[in-house]
This record gives structure tokens, sequence and C-alpha cells, in this order.
């Protein structure tokens, strides 16, 4: 495949994720798969007829036992991934041998919340982007491994607790990102650099400050450790020419008392314009949040007929335990209706704003869903043959929360006293579950986008860390934290295939055609496993 | 592992011992050593270990330490308080690195021409042709090593070395290969991994390519490197000129 060729994939791969697959090569060439972040792939060889002849076919080993969240890249027949932290990994995607690795220390001064992870690259041309968790934006010779350029991310300094964990979005000739650290008092930002030159072109500033519209959202100076993190890749519609993100929780996460009002655009999706990062719209599903239900989800863009009629619009699973439908055009809310148990807020109005949300007591108070929320950074999948959202969930999770005065420290933790709740963080290594299913349990739910209704359930004892893959072919393919690797019919959730990796599946799973045979990848604990139909 | 282990080991007691003679390391644990602090140490410290302003680890001393063993304390530990991190080094390894840097003491800087970076980075892009084959900042081609960061792990009298006699030590890591197939294609690029059933190759018109050794009639790791020595191209300093420019290439903006 010619770069031209590659480039032009890139660009219309809003167009090419519609595409029939004609040729022996299908690559994967954004986070997602497309621009849309359907997750959905046209492929078509691996069915349910079919798919008890999945084979392991080769192994990657991470050298970190940290999580590995990225979902790899395919192109020209090479698969790109990141080994957590920060090394960038070429191997050829039939044999998983390695051509070359691209290491990366990051400085020690590197804070993260939630696990020294990366989510994975972007390519451009022939160029690979990875964003490190000491805020920096790498430009990595894809052919070769050597380095292109290394830039210092302007303001995202380590030692505030800013970090960049997600896989970068490739528009046109520019490489967006987003910062994390939320959890230590940063102000986040999306911003987007040249692809060649790695000048930095436009910045938006996801927590509004004086002279912004939405300033006014916030008590005091509170805007300025106001968080407001970028987690996960954004989408882009090319039509409209706008890039929409999730945005995650106001800081500190829980204590809302020194920042009151709405906190914008916290818990927002936001729509900026693509070529100058200019707001166009914004819909904020917790406003004022102090239970960290940030929107650190993928928008799925996805064209709908809605009520009889076709409609540009966004699905959105979010933390908060609803499912919303919002209009991509200019952010109308159209649906919002819980997946899970949800006790915070009574319900939505009639424009989507939660009613008579429960206040957090220095005593203590139990809420649904619990701290790690309904749903997570984990990608769902839309499949324009079902016309299905399929959501990796959790239910009947609860957290007490409790209220506790909280300082502002540089560098320091900013976000109050951790909820408890009965299920543990995700940790490397063997699962344990002892819980009732009372206490929490993971499923992949399919959520009719028209009425929110789920179609159908697929339960698991234990939680889910692991996004959802779609073909074309009616599969869906997921795994939970108890470390299996799934395969459900899209139609009805019915169990096709399992088996057992050994470690929670903590990436999005992704596929890829090369030399005739259809190739699905899972990362599961520190590895990532490769399988296509046995020969 | 348990044979390298054993290495160290026997290194360790070895090193130990020539420490009382004036840290008589073999080239083994220096070249070890170099490897390993080529791999984790240079983004703070440089290739000279003067990256650290008021820290100069190539000059024999040490401010924290005297002897290898104060020294290998520190390399794991870290020192708390400062941007120096705890490392997973074993022992042996972290006095292979003490090793390479009290080397670094002893080798022969001096009869170096100072350099001018400008001149030099003139002579990258426009006489020496350096482009034809190596890029930096993604200017440039791929049939020799990127150079965007070679200042920050090369010391200036390696890349001297390296453009003077450019054979006399490749890296591994970019050594050339050659590939005859069965059905007589030639096939040279730069040899990027190989196990007992295939050949990775990323092949001098840029492709990477995974070869299956069934496939292959000779397979060969060549000792002369592609690249011309300069010895002759450019004068003294010139060459001086074109090293200074390489050292400041240290790829972080």
């Amino acid at each position: 495949m010619t770069t031209r060729r590659r480039g032009l994939t890139v660009l219309v791969g809003v167009l090419a994720a519609a595409a029939s697959v004609s040729g022996q090569v299908r690559e994967w060439t954004t986070y997602s798969g497309d621009m849309l972040g359907q997750r959905h792939s046209p492929l078509t060889q691996i069915t349910a007829d079919n798919v008890k002849n999945l084979e392991l076919q080769w192994v990657f080993q991470a050298r970190s036992l940290e999580k590995f969240e990225a979902t790899p890249l395919v192109v020209d027949g090479i698969m790109y991934t990141v080994q957590p932290p920060n090394d960038v990994v070429a191997m050829d995607a039939a044999t998983g041998r390695v051509f070359w690795v691209y290491p990366y220390i990051p400085s020690p001064l590197a804070r993260l919340c939630c696990g020294r992870v990366n989510r994975g690259l972007a390519i451009h041309e022939n160029t690979l982007y990875m964003a490190t968790i000491d805020g920096r934006l790498i430009a990595i010779d894809a052919k070769t491994g050597g380095l292109v350029w290394n830039i210092a991310v302007g303001g995202a300094r380590p030692d505030t607790g800013y970090s960049l964990t997600v896989a970068p979005l490739v528009v046109k000739d520019k490489v967006i990102i987003g910062t994390a650290g939320g959890e230590y008092g940063v102000r986040g930002f999306l911003a987007a650099f040249d692809a060649k030159s790695g000048r930095e072109v436009w910045r938006f500033h996801t927590i509004a400050g004086p002279g912004e519209p939405g300033a006014e959202t916030w008590a005091g100076d509170s805007w300025k450790t106001g968080g407001g993190s970028i987690w996960v890749t954004g989408t882009y519609d090319a039509d409209l020419n706008l890039t929409y993100w999730g945005v995650g929780n106001p800081g500190p996460d829980w204590n809302g008392d020194g920042r009151l009002g709405d906190n914008l655009y916290s818990d927002s999706v936001v729509a900026l314009d693509a070529d100058t990062g200019a707001l166009k719209w914004h819909f904020q599903f917790t406003p004022h949040d102090v239970y960290d239900y940030d929107a650190v989800q993928i928008p799925v863009l996805a064209d709908i007929q809605w009520q009889g009629k076709p409609r540009k619009a966004m699905l959105f699973g979010n933390r908060n335990g609803f499912f919303y439908v919002l209009d991509r055009t200019n952010g109308q809310f159209l649906l919002g209706k819980t997946f899970t148990k949800v006790t915070w807020t009574s319900g939505l109005d009639a424009k989507g704003r939660p009613q008579n949300m429960v206040p957090l007591t220095e005593d203590g108070v139990l809420i649904y869903p619990g701290v790690q929320g309904g749903t997570n950074w984990y990608s769902p999948a839309f499949s324009p043959r079902t016309n299905l959202f399929y959501l990796p969930m959790w239910g009947d999770t609860y957290s007490t929360f409790t209220k506790r005065p909280v300082e502002y420290k540089e560098g320091q933790r900013f976000t109050g006293a951790l909820p408890a709740m009965p299920i543990r963080l995700l940790t490397p290594g063997p699962s344990i579950n002892r819980r009732r299913p009372e206490e929490g349990w993971g499923g992949i739910q399919a959520i009719d986008p028209n009425t929110g209704e789920k179609k159908w359930e697929y339960k698991m004892a234990d939680v889910v860390d692991a996004g959802v893959l779609s073909t074309a072919s009616d599969l869906l393919f997921t795994g939970g934290r108890e470390g299996y690797a799934l395969v459900l019919d899209a139609k009805t959730g019915a169990l096709l295939w399992k088996a057992n990796v050994g470690g929670s599946v903590s990436n999005g799973p992704m596929t890829y055609m090369l030399g005739g045979r259809q190739y699905v990848a899972f990362a599961a604990g520190s590895s990532l496993f490769v399988y296509a139909l046995r020969q | 592992m348990v044979k390298r282990a054993i290495l160290t080991a026997i290194g360790i007691v070895w090193a130990a011992a020539a420490h009382a003679q004036g840290h008589g390391y073999t080239p083994a644990d220096i070249e070890n050593g170099g490897l390993l602090y080529q791999g984790n140490c240079t983004a703070c410290h440089g290739p000279d270990g003067d990256g650290v302003p008021s820290i100069n680890l190539g000059s024999g001393k040490f401010r924290r330490g005297t002897t290898d063993d104060e020294i290998v304390k520190i390399i794991i530990g870290g020192i708390p308080g400062t941007a120096m991190p705890p490392s997973s080094f074993s022992e042996g390894q972290a006095g292979t690195i003490i090793a390479y840097l009290r080397s670094l003491a002893s080798s022969p800087t001096t009869g170096m021409l100072k350099g001018d970076a400008a001149r030099g980075q003139a002579l990258f892009t426009g006489k020496g042709q350096c482009q034809n084959c190596h890029s930096v900042a993604g200017v440039g081609a791929r049939g020799g090593p990127s150079l965007s960061e070679v200042g920050g792990s090369r010391r200036a009298i390696e890349l001297q070395r390296a453009i003077v006699e450019p054979s006399a030590d490749i890296r591994s890591d970019h050594r050339p290969a050659r590939v005859v197939t069965r059905d007589g294609a030639t096939i040279t690029g730069r040899l990027l991994n190989q196990d007992t059933f295939t050949v990775q190759l990323l092949e001098n018109s840029g492709r990477l390519r995974l070869l299956d050794k069934s496939t292959i009639k000779e397979f060969a790791i060549l000792k002369e490197s592609p690249m011309p020595s300069y010895k002759d191209k450019l004068n003294a300093q010139e060459i001086a000129d074109l090293v200074t420019y390489l050292t400041t290439l240290k790829g972080r903006r």
C-alpha cells in the first residue's frame, strides 16, 4: 500500500469504515479503527459458523506489568503498539515477530492517578505519534523506529501532575491530544500540533477561564485547578469538520464546595472546529460533579433513523449510568436513559439536565453507580448493520462517598476522600472474585439508540474493563476482568466462543486482514493475544 | 540468564578486587556498562556524563561516593528528593555502569579539534551529502540510522570514529545484511531482528520485511558498512564541525 493511499485512508476513514472489503488487506489506522469511533470493522471472514475454529496465532509479551490499554494500529502489514508506559513496538502483523522497539524512559517526575499506561498511537503518512506520561508528544519514523521529533507539550509539566495517556487523533495534517491529570488539580486542555513540524496550532482549555464562555460556572479561582482530563481519543465528522472529545471530572473529585457552579466543561462532550479548536457546542452530562463521573468515553458518531428521519447522532454511554443520544450538528439532547442502577439523581429533565442530585455528606452517602461508574474509558461499538450500540457496563455497583476537606498543593493529589467500594481496583495478575452478585458484576449491553432500551445483555460474574469490537459478520469481540476473551452474537448476545487468556482483557479488541486471513487482537494482563481461523 | 548472572557475579567480585588495584575492569564490563548507561542514563546525564549541571560522571570523580559500593547503592536506590530515580538494576549491572563511567575518564578526548555546529550542519546537508542516507527531524533518507537524537547517546569521540572509520565499530542496531532468496532475488538492508525461522530487515527501499528462512538461499550479516569513510572527503576541521553539529542533536524540544 502506498503512502498516498494510506494518507487517503486516514483522511476519509469516515467513508472507509462503511466501505465493503474488496481486497485482501484491511488495516486499522486509528485508535477506534475509524474516525467515527464505531469500532466496527467491515471484515467478515470470521463468522458465527466458523468462530469455533479460532486459534491463537501469536502472543506479544510486554516487558511491563502495567495494564496493557493500547489498541494497536496495523498499517502496511506492520502492527504498531505501545508497551507501557511509552515504548513503541513494530511487529510483523502476521507473525508477531518484532522489527524494532523505540524505547522511551519517561521522566521519574511523572505522576499518574491510575496507572503508567498508554492507549496507543496515531499515524500520518510514515510517522507515528505517541503522547507520553511525562507530558511530551513524540513523532517516530514508522519504518526505522528513529526519532523524528520529541516536544514538550507547553504547560503540561509532569511534576505538577499533567500526563498524557491518550492515543492521539490525526485530523488532516494535525495531531490532536489532550492532557490527563484531573486528580492533581491541573487545568486540562486539548491541543493540535502540525504533523510535520510539531508546532502547536491550536489549544482548547477544557476548563473555562476568565474571558472564556463558561467562566461564570467556576467560583473564584477554582478554575485554575479545575481538572477536566482527556483520557480517551475523540472522534471526527468530516462533513461538519467537527472533532468531539469527552472531558473528565472537575477537581477536586469528591468535594465541590470550593468550586460552586456547573464547572464547565468538566463531564461534558465538546465539539470543536478541527482547524481552529473553536468551541461549536458542548453538552454537560453531570453538572457540578462530586462523584467522579467523568465523560471519559468515546463519543460514537452514527447516522441513525431517529423517529423515522435520518439524523446525525452521537451515542454516548456515560460513566454516570445514562446512555445519551445527541444531535451531533448542534448538541441537542435527544434521549437519556439509565443502563444500570442510578441513585445520584432522580432523573433528567427535557434538556438532559439531571435533577435532584444527591449531595455528599461528612458521614458518607451510598450512591449507585459506584466511583468507577456504570461504564468507564473502555470503548463501546456501534454496528450500522444491527443499528445497535454495544456498551461494556458495570451492574449494581455502588460506593460510599464521603465529603472531606481538601487543599491544593502543586503536584499532590487533589481529590478528597476516595470513595469505598466492594470492587477492587484493577491490578495486574490473577483475578479473584468473591463478591455476591449484588456487590457488582459486569456485562455487555446492546442498546437501541431510538429508544434507549436494552435489546439484550451478556452478563459476567466479574466486571469488565474491555472495549467491544463489532464486525460486519455480526460478531462482537470483547472480554472481561475474569480473563476470558469472548465472541458474542451481535444480534442476540449469545456466547459463541471463549478463551481463557489469564488476565483482564484491558484494551479494545481490534481486527485486520492480511494475506487473506482475518486476525483479531486482544490485550489481556500484560500481553497481546492474536487469533485467526485455523488453516 | 543463569549464565549472565554468574558472569555478572564474577564481574562484581572481579571489579571489587580490581577496585583496590585502580579500577582495572574487563573490556566486557565496560562494554556492558556502556550499553546500560546509554539505554537508561543518557536522557538526563548525557553521553559524556555531564548532562546534569554541576555533575560530571565522566570525570572519574563522583560527588556522593568514592567506592564502587557507594555508587552502586545510589544507582539502585536513587537519591530521594532529586530527579535521580531508583532503578531495577542488579548490583552486578550497576557495577558495570561504574566501570563504563570510570572508563570515560581515561579515554582519550584530547587532540580533538574544536568544531562549529553551524558549519557542521551546512556540511551535513551540503558537501557531506549525509541526508542521502540519514535523517534528522524527519528530513533525509532511511538507508542509515536516524540521527535526530544521536547527540543524546553518542560521545563526540565515537561520532568522529564513525565518520572516519565507519566499519570499525558498527553497532548491532545498524548492521547491514544481504539475503538471496531461493528464487534468486537479492535483498539488502539493515538487520532488525532474526530468529531460527525468520529474518527481519529494513530494506534499502524503506520497506519493513519479514523473510521466512525456508525461502532463503543465502543470508549474511555484512562487516563492511555501506557508509563511506570521510577521512579523505573532509578535512580535520570539517570533521570536527560535523561532530560538533551531531552532538547538538538531542531530539528533545
